[in-house]
């Protein structure tokens, strides 16, 4: 899939995901020894990116299933069209039960949800199985089920399997504690914060007009928000987003009036602030 | 076995000794790994070692150390004369202003070479990142280092310019890990890299005795009584599902026997009351075991729906309840125990522990908060300093409770030395060695009522 891992950095760099050594060299290994990976780290870090940019660079569709509390199989798996069976039931009435029970169960009233959707079809497909930490836990049964075996029986339709096994990304936000016979199927990644210069790019690359002086104050700020033990430590996209407000700011360097009055796009908590305010020496807010 | 397959096993095993759980599969894909990664770029191997042997964030504190002895940045020391002290503060100071990481590797290196070695024969020398950095003391550099960056970036105005110091004392604590790595590395030449990585490397936090945990380790507990909590949870809820389930009420299965000519055909079960029990914590949070107790009252605070009702007494050798303070810890858990003991009154007229005026203080001024329905943990090493243990008092409290449960943070071959009062608090409540969070968490999934 992919020829080394220079090769994935490149590519990713392309779509415009900066990767870090680490990020690059398990990518390249999941495609190498074609496993799923396992992306955890906290919010904001790129763990959705990563999945979408490794799909674009590899020219493969991007099926994704976003999970959530309650998430059950109808939603990951597939489900019947109830309403158009209802309706076709009804349009047929001077055919026998048999004609049109094999006919209402037959592909035409099929729904696929994400899972079926990734496993059938022969184009290359990168799978997301995006924070699968909020969903329950019996759905991680069914996951590993379908990450095992890379097949779905649909018992009045009979077995499917891929005849091309997707790219499988799984990300968490680590809410939950995902099983270990999970976590056993898959490559472990952890994003965390990057380092300040790979940080600088990924700021340069998303806001160009910045400037590379105040680019590397942002940066600097922020590292040492992170530094705080705040309640919601700012990730890169609050980084990004406060280098754009900067920029529709017009502000050309940073001071403590400008850091004063963005802080609130950094920090989401209010204690956050303050707490950040005190140590930074700024004027009571 | 080729060499490059030895390491990973030896990697493996040193990993497994630490706690870390790695199965045949993961070991092949290691292999496999390595093999399509090849051996020439270091970090590379590191972080795909990392991704097919690891499941969690966790273990990476271990991963790094034992992955550093197995596969060692080099052989030997540096080439080259022994750097003196004075030189290589220099050298240093400059590296630091320029934040190169790859030369401050290179001076850590060179300062164990020149700084860390002592002794001279065979089994009793080595290497020592203590003594290089005692002696080499880069904390002290912070002022040359910050002048000489203001010199470069010109002045020393911008917003930014308030972080320097604290930026320049994160360049010097990595500094600091890269001696401890670099002296290891050495010391595992001579005395063999599997007594180093079963020794020398820090366990991971939920396997640090409470009583020997540094402020760092501290910390990263406290950021791990969440996910700690939540698994908790999980674990309490099964418990509990099964516990409603019931058992069987024989009286009432013969009873509708009846309709069956008295064959029981159908079990009726008990049925229970789903009634959430209460808790009462009885914390000393004196110096030695303060990070226990900490420690406990998050992790059950962050457990509090699994409660009807929660208080949370605190003592050192007067008592005072902190429920109230605990909940402000949801915001700022690092300031809890500055909080208690600012807030609450815990000490008489001296400032060491003693369990018996603490407990009978609870006994007599908060009996009633103890029934029929809860259950108390007691948290503490039980060394009284000499004083009575007030044993009578313990007695009453656990006539009046559901349960008591005492957790002791020692090892339990030293209770009943010294000072100690543990085996006579055993004989009247059920005590557990509770010396990690790894065992809190555990003691607390099975003690707990549901
Ligand atoms: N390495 C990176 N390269 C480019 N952009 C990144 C990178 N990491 C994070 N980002 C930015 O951060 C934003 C948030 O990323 P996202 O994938 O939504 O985070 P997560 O899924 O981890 O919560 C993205 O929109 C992207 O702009
Ligand atoms: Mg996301």
């Amino acid at each position: 899939m992919f020829t080394s891992v220079d090769d994935v950095s490149a590519r990713l760099a392309e779509t415009g995901y900066l990767a870090s050594p680490a990020v690059a060299t398990t990518v390249f290994l999941a495609g190498r020894l074609g496993k799923p990976l396992l992306v955890e780290g906290p919010a904001g870090v790129g763990k959705t990116e990563l999945a979408k940019a490794v799909a674009q660079m590899a020219g493969a569709r991007l099926v994704r299933l976003q999970c959530y509390e309650g998430v059950d199989e109808s939603r990951a798996l597939y489900e019947w069209n109830h309403a158009k069976q209802l309706l076709r039931i009804s349009a047929g009435r001077d055919e026998s039960w048999d004609e049109t029970r094999t006919d209402i169960f037959s592909e035409e009233f099929l729904l696929p949800r994400p899972l079926l959707t990734a496993i059938r079809g022969d184009e290359p497909t990168v799978l997301l199985i995006d924070e699968t930490d909020k969903a329950d836990i019996e759905m991680e049964g069914l996951l590993l089920e379908v990450l095992s075996d890379f097949q779905i029986t649909v018992p009045e339709l009979g077995t499917v399997t891929a005849t091309r096994r997707p790219f499988v990304v799984l990300t968490s936000n680590a809410g939950r504690e995902l099983s270990e016979a999970l976590r056993r199927r898959c490559l472990f990644l952890h994003i965390g914060f990057p380092e300040e210069e790979l940080e600088r790019r990924i700021v340069g690359l998303k806001v160009p007009g910045l400037g590379a002086a105040l680019t590397e104050s942002v940066v600097r700020v922020v590292g040492a928000l992170r530094a705080m033990d705040l309640r919601k430590a700012p990730s890169v996209a609050e980084t990004v987003d406060w280098a754009h407000t900067l920029l529709a700011l017009g502000a050309d360097t940073l001071d403590e009036t400008v850091v004063r009055d963005s802080l609130g796009v950094i920090l989401k908590h209010q204690d956050d602030i303050q707490k950040a305010a005190a140590k930074l020496d700024l004027d009571a807010l | 076995m080729t060499a490059v397959a030895e390491r990973i096993t030896g990697l493996v095993g040193a990993l497994r000794a630490h706690g870390v759980r790695i199965g045949t599969g993961e070991s092949v894909d290691a292999a496999r790994a390595v093999e399509a990664l090849g051996l020439a770029d270091r970090e590379r191997l590191r972080e795909g070692l990392a991704a097919t042997l690891l499941h969690g964030a966790g273990q990476r504190a271990v991963f790094d150390p034992v992955f550093d002895l197995y596969f060692p940045r080099g052989v030997g020391g540096p080439d080259g004369e022994r750097a003196g002290r004075e030189a290589l503060r220099e050298r240093l100071a400059e590296a630091l202003a320029a934040d190169d990481g790859a030369l401050l590797a290179r001076l850590a290196a060179e300062a164990v070479d020149g700084l860390g070695g002592y002794g001279s024969s065979p089994g009793a020398d080595g290497w020592s990142a203590y003594q290089t950095l005692d002696r080499l003391r880069p904390q002290t550099l912070l002022a040359r280092v910050r002048a000489d960056v203001r010199g470069r970036d010109g002045g020393g105005e911008g917003f930014a310019d308030r972080l320097l110091d604290d930026e320049i004392r994160r360049r010097i604590e990595a500094f600091r890990r890269m001696v401890g790595t670099e002296a290891r590395r050495r010391v595992a030449e001579r005395r063999g890299r599997e007594e180093i990585a079963r020794r020398g490397v820090v366990p991971t936090a939920d396997r640090v005795d409470f009583l020997f945990a540094g402020r760092d380790q501290l910390a990263e507990l406290r950021r791990a009584v969440q996910p700690l909590a939540r698994k908790l949870a999980t674990r309490l809820a099964a418990r509990r599902r099964r516990a409603a389930r019931g058992t069987v009420d024989l009286r009432r299965t013969l009873r509708s026997s009846l309709s069956t000519g008295g064959v029981p055909m159908r079990p009726v079960l008990r049925r229970r009351r789903p009634v959430r029990p209460e808790l009462v914590l009885l914390c000393d949070v004196s110096g030695s075991v303060s990070g226990f107790s900490d420690f406990t009252m998050l992790l059950v605070q962050a457990l509090h729906d699994q409660f009807s009702k929660i208080r949370v007494f605190a003592f050192v050798n007067r008592l005072d309840e902190v429920t109230g303070l605990l909940d402000h810890g949801r915001a700022d858990p690092d300031g809890l125990s500055a909080r208690i003991r600012a807030e609450a009154t815990l000490t008489g007229w001296h400032g060491s522990s003693d369990y018996g005026v603490a407990l009978g203080e609870f006994a007599e001024r908060y009996g009633d908060a103890v029934g029929p329905r809860t259950t108390v943990f007691v948290l503490g090493d039980a060394r009284t300093n000499m004083s009575d243990p007030n044993l009578a008092a313990v007695r009453e409290v656990a006539r009046r409770a559901r349960r008591v449960y005492w957790l002791n943070p020692e090892p339990r071959g030293q209770w009943g030395t010294g000072d100690s009062a543990a085996p006579d608090y055993a004989g009247l409540v059920e005590m557990h060695e509770c010396r990690t969070a790894r065992q809190l968490g555990a003691l607390i999934a099975r003690l707990l009522p549901v």
